[in-house]
């Protein structure tokens, strides 16, 4: 692929610089899917996120899941950006912006995008709620052993 | 031979470092890296997480090579 770009940042999430690198002439459709954080999970109130990065090979399995949609589908480019660190609510912890010749790979690309670097990419979230806080994931809830 | 061992999130909270070096016998695989591990630090869980060497997804007959960084990968959650 022409362009591309994978970081991992502590810094707020410049959409801009997401749709600047995906942007070309080549490209008919762009489509950016932006993740913020909520104030409420599971009927806690959360007051804010922290997230934490294995940063080296997060920025590689981006580029990998990267490549993997450009062989899937006629795309011109991909952006991935992670935040890390404290992230408030109601700010962004992940972008991810798409561009081919036509809004339909665009979007299913991105969609692809998305749910990927959620189930691949080494980034782990902890939640602080009122009340307590826990590293968000499928098996913390069942290891009663951690709240020793 | 030595290898290199990173832990992230609430594995590295349970142990209480973020990296590690242990001496494993030359054609071990990342399995015997994990039971060295699981010997030495009695807070880590009983199941294994995920592992990668050289930031790459491995499985556990993975084979280990001297310096190589193994990374204990607990669940991701990355993504809103």
């Amino acid at each position: 692929m022409p362009n591309s770009f994978y970081r991992v940042t502590e810094t707020p999430i410049d959409t801009t610089l997401l749709l600047a690198a995906v942007g070309d002439p080549a490209a008919g459709g762009t489509t950016l899917f932006v993740g913020t954080t909520r104030d409420e999970n599971e009927g806690r109130v959360v007051e804010r996120l922290e997230y934490e990065a294995y940063e080296a090979m997060a920025v590689r399995e981006m580029q990998r899941i990267g490549d993997d949609i450009a062989r899937r589908w006629p795309v011109v480019a991909v952006a991935m950006v992670h935040r890390v660190g404290v992230v408030p609510v109601g700010e962004a912890s992940v972008a991810v912006a798409v561009s081919a010749a036509h809004r339909e790979e665009a979007f299913v690309a991105c969609r692809y995008g998305i749910d990927t670097l959620k189930a691949t990419v080494p980034i782990w979230k902890k939640e602080y709620y009122r009340g307590g806080e826990h590293w968000v994931g499928p098996c913390y809830a069942h290891d009663a052993s951690l709240r020793g | 031979m030595t290898v290199r061992v990173l832990f992230f999130a609430y594995l590295r909270e349970r142990v209480g470092i973020r990296e590690a070096r242990i001496d494993v016998p030359d054609e071990a695989c990342v399995a015997d890296a994990w039971r060295a591990l699981t010997a030495r630090y009695d807070r880590l869980p009983a199941e294994a997480p995920r592992f990668a060497v050289n930031q790459v997804y491995v499985d556990k007959g993975h084979p280990l090579h001297e310096n190589d960084e193994l990374a204990l990968i607990p669940p991701v959650s990355g993504g809103i």
